[in-house]
């Protein structure tokens, strides 16, 4: 019963603080209606007992907003919320959109006729779905995160605005290297 | 050994973490009160003094202020303090025992991330606001050995569920083959309660940072939630790496107790004897010695419970 009630509670509270984040016109308010949205979608994922997935959901959606509500102010138009800025853009085709892959997966979830299985639930069904998923495909998905890795790092190299040339001169042969803020390590 | 209390005890928990943090800050004052060359006495009873004159002033508000989400800044950072501390055992009693209780302290005290920016940036003040962005740039720095820290002692006790962790030190206490981590783990905990040396977001520098703009019952309530997240990584400290509520003759609550205030001190104790780390220089150092020095420890104790 109590399950009930803390569903639709979250359920309502989730579509509410996401309908705000596109009704305030603060970028840190709806980055942190954002996360409001995403702290009730946790709650439900909590309420099926899937306790590792819903504090992750948690844990890295606060860091994830965190770190987006800097870009935010950063990037957007109106930083501080002082302006009106709207917060849509293309509302009709967005709206349309929605509003038809809304109705299509309401369809999919009523029409198609799922499988049942007669097997007993396991006893960890999460632990049991990591398995079906990964268990054989445990070396591709090692070599995906290397790749993932990999990207991050060129990225960050290809990015930055000094690189080792900057730092230690054009034949590497300063001793310590030429830093506008010298570090904690005593370089 | 580490058994569910009862749903009540959820309401003694605020009150132990406010007896923990009231008696630290006490402790904290006289030994200011020892360097000034005043009265301890009066020291002793200063933090509730002004903790009473917070609480009675009238709180000051600014141009243009975001009300909403800057008053929820301190009370956010409270509860998230408060919720800590649910799954970290005080002898044999634990609030809410869930089964990734490691992962539940860490999911919750990220939530200063939030907390503290949202306090620089509700008062719209630039000294607030670049606070509040030191204290991420701050986050950024020691999330991942935090993590690393925690992850060391989960693996050494094979389970993500504080009581499994406070079991397996029956024998051995992890802070004796894990002292990388419990050493990081220290660190990181008064890094995450903007304890110093690591007060920058709250530096003089910048009139006070992120807590530059905040007067009245809201700066009281987000004090106190910076004091509860330091109690709160202290008790875990102890759960985590001094095996909880283990010791001879003295039953296991007391050593619970005796231990978080011990952890405690030593973390008030420092912090008032280091010089304030900045931003940059942390960020180095912790990239740099914390993440590989935690992964190499958490590699060693990996391969301890392999092979054993």
């Amino acid at each position: 019963m109590w399950q009930q009630i803390v569903f639709w509670l979250c359920a309502a509270g989730a579509v509410a603080s996401g309908v705000a984040v596109f009704r305030v016109d603060s970028m840190a308010r709806a980055t942190f209606a954002l996360l409001a949205s995403f702290v009730f979608a946790a709650v439900t994922v909590l309420l099926v007992d899937l306790a590792y997935l819903g504090v992750l959901v948690l844990l890295m959606m606060i860091m994830e907003m965190v770190i987006m509500v800097l870009f935010m102010v950063m990037y957007m138009m109106n930083p501080a919320g002082l302006m009106p800025m709207t917060m849509v853009h293309n509302q009709k085709g967005a709206l349309g959109i929605s509003a038809g892959t809304f109705a299509v997966l309401t369809a999919v979830v009523y029409l198609v006729d799922w499988p049942s299985s007669g097997a007993a639930r396991p006893a960890d069904p999460a632990h049991a779905l990591g398995e079906a998923i990964m268990g054989s495909k445990m070396l591709v998905m090692i070599v995906v995160g290397l790749a993932l890795f990999a990207t991050i790092v060129t990225t960050v190299v290809l990015a930055t605005h000094r690189g080792r040339y900057d730092r230690y001169g054009d034949r590497l042969d300063r001793r310590s290297p030429d830093d506008p803020v010298r570090g904690g390590v005593g370089r | 050994m580490v058994e569910q209390a009862p749903w009540w005890s959820a309401l003694l928990l605020p009150v132990v973490l406010a007896a923990f943090a009231v008696a630290a800050a006490m402790f904290g004052s006289v030994l200011t009160a020892r360097t000034a060359g005043t009265a301890p006495g009066v020291a002793a009873a200063a933090p509730l003094r002004s903790a009473a004159g917070l609480l009675v002033r009238q709180r000051r508000s600014t141009l243009a202020a975001d009300a909403l989400l800057w008053r929820a800044a301190g009370v956010v950072l409270l509860l998230a303090g408060v919720l800590a501390s649910l799954v970290t055992p005080l002898g044999r009693w634990s609030v809410g025992d869930l089964p990734v209780g490691v992962v539940w302290f860490n999911a919750m005290e990220v939530v200063a991330w939030a907390a503290v920016w949202l306090a620089g940036w509700g008062g719209n003040s630039a000294f607030g606001l670049s606070g509040g962005y030191r204290f991420v740039a701050q986050g950024v720095c020691y999330e991942l050995p935090h993590m690393f820290a925690l992850t060391t002692a989960a693996i050494g006790a094979g389970s993500l569920r504080v009581a499994d962790i406070v079991a397996a030190q029956q024998q051995l206490w992890f802070v004796v083959w894990m002292p990388v981590a419990f050493a990081v783990f220290l660190l990181t905990v008064a890094a995450m309660a903007f304890w110093p040396p690591f007060d920058h977001p709250l530096g003089l520098d910048v009139a006070g940072g992120a807590a530059s703009e905040l007067s009245g019952v809201d700066r009281l309530v987000f004090l106190a939630g910076r004091w509860a997240l330091l109690v709160s990584g202290s008790g875990m400290a102890v759960a985590l790496f001094l095996g909880g509520g283990s010791g001879p003759l003295l039953p296991g609550w007391l050593w619970s107790v005796l231990k978080t205030a011990a952890v405690l001190a030593a973390l008030v104790w420092a912090g008032r004897r280091l010089p304030t780390v900045r931003m940059e220089r942390f960020a180095e150092v912790a990239w740099l010695v914390l993440i590989p020095a935690t992964l190499v420890q958490a590699l060693i104790v990996s391969i301890v419970v392999v092979a054993r």
